[in-house]
């Protein structure tokens, strides 16, 4: 084994998703970073569907961006369809979503990659961690080098013990036409992790051409298209359709007629699959009362042939396959040009992680994404660029960065999967955030942007632009706080024609807005000033005014949350000397080993009796004694 | 404050009663049994069986008492800790003894409560019924033991529990629009939401609706007698009571001072507040009693009006008129057993009346059954009604309540988020009772629910 001359800060392990934030974070912030990756051809690849975004994933990308991570502007630059979701139903619960060109995608971000100072790019296959005395000291690659570093970061995907299923068929694989990272989970097991099965899948790829378009009903994306970025102007990418067909009686027929051949249903995956994302064969036969399912076929880029059909992710035979898809109307003569697959994968239980996603076991190890139990690019590259960020300030010896539950989304995630663990992969939903109200898409850069300043991740420009917005948010609320109708001719007429002609003289545009009736709109009908307002200022001030008493109210309960948050927990607390907790409860405490009572409170079973058990035993003088 | 050390008390009503028991708590139960109590068989005391034997003073070389033992070994008690009873003779001074005699083994005096508090602490029971245990200890009536026994038996949380999962329903089927919005699952079925939240903003009214009720059955009824001197109040407490606690005599204003009784109407527990006669006076007591009369009338539950059926209607009939306005009151007709010259003004036309003769005790059992029926309105058997006792639930059900009230509000509008913030909000409200939060419960629901899925 030869020792690679040249030490690095941070070496980060995989270039999906994850890794690519987490290399870039890290070089960013000055550290000498290396990323390393089995195909240097298969950087940030969309391995699964292509597209980004969608609800809760879409705030984790915008959440990302403010931080300064490159996913929002590498789906800009790449995007073929954009949309806002949910419109009508609220501000918080509006998201974006974008069809990627999925080959595009992973050139931009390899370009930005090679682009970045501080950071190398080398293909190797990383069979184990070099360790010395519970510390990791770098890693050792499967052509015999033996690179040496200060942190690693490691975020493997579904490639550690890779096994690929179609059919009753099955072969090693960390993705279809990639090789698994054989070794390295074995090496975690063997140190002391608990490491599980997860299982995913993907739906086939089929060719256009063999679909007949007119049979579909035809999805275009907003117009213009909103970008995911604070710093992207417009999207000048062109922008193409996704079609939506159904499945069918017959189709459902040919799958139950396969299941005795599906590794699912025939106990050869051991693995478990994420409940919100099921394959086909599984929505028939949990919901057998549904006589169709909806698939979008979304395009995998500009120039392929190549489409996706969401929804209909399968490990059935091939031959199962075949009829199936083509059972579909529309897609009568489909031709599949890669068959649909279910892929296996060893994960770490995030439960043996910090909040800054170190292990507990092993010093200056950081995991990040779908080794985390994970699923999705957005949830990966949220932990890679934490994991990142955190490798960074360890180098440089500073306090970790925690973002909490009523900061963002990612802070959710995180705390979510280390102080509850996963036994399915996770995947972010904006009903798991508590505070939702206040953690919204378009308020991500006012949440998370002076932070990502801060750790040196913001370009000066991009920070002053950031700020300037801030201020003229300020001073717009301010103005139309003190702004008065004036009660002439004209604003009469506007507002009895919206149904407000009880509004009196002296009313402040600001009490104006928060009527439902009107919108920052209808303020540009009234007001000369309001007029000239940025729009990323406009829409801050109307939810800021609409919502102002729940956004309050939230406030509150944050602000009542942080006593339980704060009271911390000592890692030495014997809860085996608490006698009066039950044992269920003591076991959960023990595996958990929750920081603050707070994050004790969300154990699922941990009860509010066993909570203030806890809480009088951290007070009562004979435990003090006794941790000491 | 959880030392776990071991605590002692008796826990038999003070007084001299038939039987009286020591119980201890704690790791050293089973050693004070040892000490203190000789089985008159051979062996020590075995979990969970009563033995009979003698406690004996060894510092002294006496028996204190013949008396029965029970050890009852953790976590199988009522604390989960260690429980040794000791039920001796009821006679006061041989308790004491005994229990001194537990005490000087290392054991402390419990506080008020503690025994439940602990029973609470170490998982035993849940919040609600830990508040129910203390309410059958201070039950003074059928009805409040009969209600404080309902909730101990978790009669309230599986209510609590059954609008929980009607809100939860709810609040999945808005989260599952929200979070796939993309996914096939048809229109938002409103109606579907509706009626789940409807019936459980139904049930938290009802139970609301029942929390007087409840208070009133475990705190009792204040019940203030107020009428002109002579008008027949004390005969009346007297005859409630069936002894002569107030002087009763025929010098108009001989009770000056609030006189409050306890007694038991129907199962209902009645505080009588005996007061003042209400009258124009020069004298500064009983003109100070009669102002503590009037400022006593607000606070009362039901007001009984004692009139003399046997004189003409007064000034100082009147003032007493005016000083219940608008209060509950019932107006009872005294003396009715001598020729009736009593007429009410017109404007009393629908004052609620029964007539009684303290002296004779005629009407006494009518007048105890419309004051309790006032109070127990008996929707459906009692024992079927769960009601809400404590203010704590109240309040939290309240929560709920206005939230549900701005989901009402909101529900037009179709802004799925308030409604679901809404939504939560009541669940928190609800589960405030039980101490149970939403989290994954949702989530299982949704999926459970839905097909879902890219």
């Amino acid at each position: 084994m030869m020792t690679y001359d040249q030490t690095y800060d941070v070496i980060v392990v995989g270039a999906g998703h994850a890794g690519c934030e987490a290399a870039l974070a890290a070089a960013r912030m000055g550290c000498r970073t290396m990323l390393l990756t089995i195909n240097l051809d298969a950087i940030a690849l969309m391995s699964c569907n292509p597209s980004i975004g969608g609800l809760a994933k879409g705030h984790l990308v915008k959440e990302i961006d403010a931080l300064g991570g490159e996913m929002a502007k590498n789906i800009d630059a790449t995007g073929i369809q954009f949309r806002i979701l949910n419109t009508k139903k609220g501000p918080a619960v509006r998201a974006s979503r974008a069809q990627a060109d999925k080959q595009l995608y992973r050139l931009r971000m390899k370009r930005v990659l090679e682009q970045q100072d501080n950071l190398d790019l080398k293909q190797g296959e990383v069979t184990s961690l070099y360790l010395e005395n519970s510390q990791v000291r770098g890693v050792e690659i499967r052509s015999g080098i033996r690179y040496l570093s200060q942190t690693v970061v490691v975020t493997t995907g579904t490639f550690m013990r890779g096994l690929i299923h179609i059919g009753l068929n099955n072969y090693p694989g960390g993705r279809a036409g990639d090789q698994p990272s054989i070794g390295l989970s074995d090496q975690l097991r063997t140190v002391g992790f608990s490491v599980g099965r997860l299982k995913t899948g993907t739906p086939a790829r089929l060719d256009i051409r063999t679909i007949d378009l007119s049979k579909l009903e035809t999805q275009w994306g907003d117009s213009p298209p909103q970008p995911f970025s604070f710093n992207t102007e417009r999207i000048t990418m062109p922008q193409v359709p996704c079609y939506i067909a159904y499945t069918n009686g017959r189709s459902h027929d040919i799958i139950r007629g396969g299941l005795d051949r599906s590794p699912l249903y025939s106990g050869v995956i051991e693995g478990i699959g994420p409940r919100y994302c099921p394959s086909i064969e599984d929505k028939v036969v949990r919901f057998p009362e549904k006589d169709r399912h909806q698939t979008f076929i979304e395009p995998e880029g500009l120039d392929t042939v190549e489409v996706y059909p969401s929804g209909m992710s399968t490990s059935l035979p091939i031959d199962v396959q075949i009829a199936f898809y083509r059972s579909i109307v529309g897609l009568e003569r489909v031709e599949i040009m890669r068959p649909a697959y279910a892929i296996e994968y060893d994960y770490v239980d995030p439960i043996q992680l910090y909040h800054s996603l170190e292990t507990k076991l092993i010093a200056n190890l950081f995991h990040g994404g779908q080794i985390n139990g994970t699923s999705g690019y957005e949830e990966a590259a949220a932990q890679g660029l934490i994991a990142g960020v955190n490798a960074a300030l360890r180098v440089k010896g500073e306090e970790p960065l925690v973002l909490g539950r009523s900061d963002a989304y990612i802070g959710v995630m995180i705390d979510d999967l280390v102080t509850l663990g996963t036994k399915e992969p996770y995947r972010m939903f904006t009903s798991r955030a508590e505070y939702r109200l206040l953690l919204r898409e378009d308020n991500a850069d006012l949440r998370l942007r002076d932070i990502g300043y801060r750790l040196g991740l913001i370009c000066e420009a991009e920070y002053a632009s950031f700020v300037e917005k801030r201020q003229r948010i300020g001073c717009e609320l301010e103005r139309l706080s003190r702004t008065r109708l004036q009660h002439t001719e004209a604003e009469c007429a506007y507002l009895s024609g919206k149904g407000l002609a009880d509004i009196q003289k002296g009313t402040t545009l600001e009490q104006l807005l928060k009527r439902p009736e009107i919108s920052y709109e209808d303020l540009v009908e009234l007001d000369d000033v309001s007029r000239e307002t940025l729009s990323g200022v406009r829409e801050q001030v109307e939810i800021q005014t609409k919502y102002k008493g729940y956004i309050d109210r939230q406030l509150e309960q944050v602000a009542q949350a942080k006593k339980l948050e704060s009271t911390k927990i000592p890692t030495t607390l014997d809860y085996n000397s608490i006698k009066s907790l039950t044992t269920e409860v003591r076991e959960k405490l023990l595996k958990n080993r929750p920081g603050t009572l707070g994050q004790a409170s969300r154990i699922p079973g941990v009860t509010p009796a066993a909570i203030s058990i806890v809480s009088i035993a951290l007070k009562s003088s004979s435990w003090k004694e006794l941790a000491h | 404050m959880y030392i776990r050390d071991t605590i002692a008390a008796v826990s038999t009503p003070p007084g001299n009663g038939g039987i009286g028991i020591v119980r201890v708590s704690g790791d050293r139960a089973a050693l004070v049994g040892s000490t203190l109590f000789k089985p008159i068989k051979n062996g020590g005391l075995v979990s969970h069986r009563f033995s009979f034997g003698t406690i004996y003073d060894t510092e002294h070389d006496q028996i204190v008492d013949e008396a029965m033992a029970v050890l009852m070994c953790s976590p199988h008690s009522y604390t989960r800790e260690d429980v040794l009873e000791l039920h001796c003779h009821g006679g006061w001074l041989v308790v004491e003894r005994v229990l001194a005699l537990v005490l000087s083994c290392g054991v402390r005096l419990a506080e008020a409560g503690e025994f439940t508090r602990r029973a609470f602490l170490n998982g035993r029971i849940d919040l609600t019924q830990a508040e129910a245990v203390m309410d059958i200890i201070a039950s003074e009536s059928d009805s409040a033991l009969q209600l404080a026994q309902q909730l101990r038996g978790g009669v309230l949380s599986q209510r609590l529990d059954g609008i929980r999962a009607l809100l939860l329903h709810g609040l999945a089927l808005v989260e599952a629009y929200i979070d796939f919005p993309d996914d096939d699952l048809g229109h938002l079925d409103s109606v579907a939401i509706l009626t789940a939240v409807d019936d459980a903003r139904r049930q938290i009214g009802d139970l609301l609706g029942s929390f007087e009720e409840g208070r009133v059955i475990r705190e009792g009824i204040a019940v203030l007698i107020v009428g002109k001197p002579n008008a027949g109040k004390s005969s009346l407490l007297n005859r409630l009571l069936n002894e002569n606690r107030a002087i009763v005599t025929s010098i108009p204003g001989t009770t000056r001072d609030i006189i409050e009784q306890k007694i038991n109407f129907e199962g209902l527990t009645v505080r009588l507040l005996d007061t003042a006669g209400i009258r124009h006076t020069e004298d500064l007591v009983e003109r100070e009693g009669i102002s503590r009369t009037l400022e006593q009338i607000p606070r009362a539950d039901l007001v009984l009006a004692v009139f003399d059926a046997s004189a003409d209607f007064t000034a100082e009939d009147q003032l007493i008129l005016d000083a219940v306005s608008g209060r509950p009151v019932l107006a009872v007709m005294n003396k009715c057993d001598l020729p009736r010259r009593l007429q009410l003004p017109g404007s009393e036309l629908f004052l609620d009346t029964v007539d009684i003769a303290a002296l004779s005790g005629a009407g006494i059992d009518l007048l105890k059954q419309r004051v309790a029926a006032r109070f127990l309105t008996g929707r459906g058997d009692s024992r079927d009604r769960v009601a809400l006792s404590r203010a704590r639930h109240r309040d939290a059900l309240e929560v709920a309540a206005r939230h549900l009230a701005t989901f009402g509000e909101n529900f037009g509008e179709q802004n799925l988020e308030l409604l679901a913030l809404d939504l939560r909000g009541a669940l928190e409200g609800v589960g405030s009772v039980t101490g149970q939060a939403v989290n994954d419960e949702l989530l299982d629901l949704i999926f459970s629910s839905f097909c879902i899925g890219k």
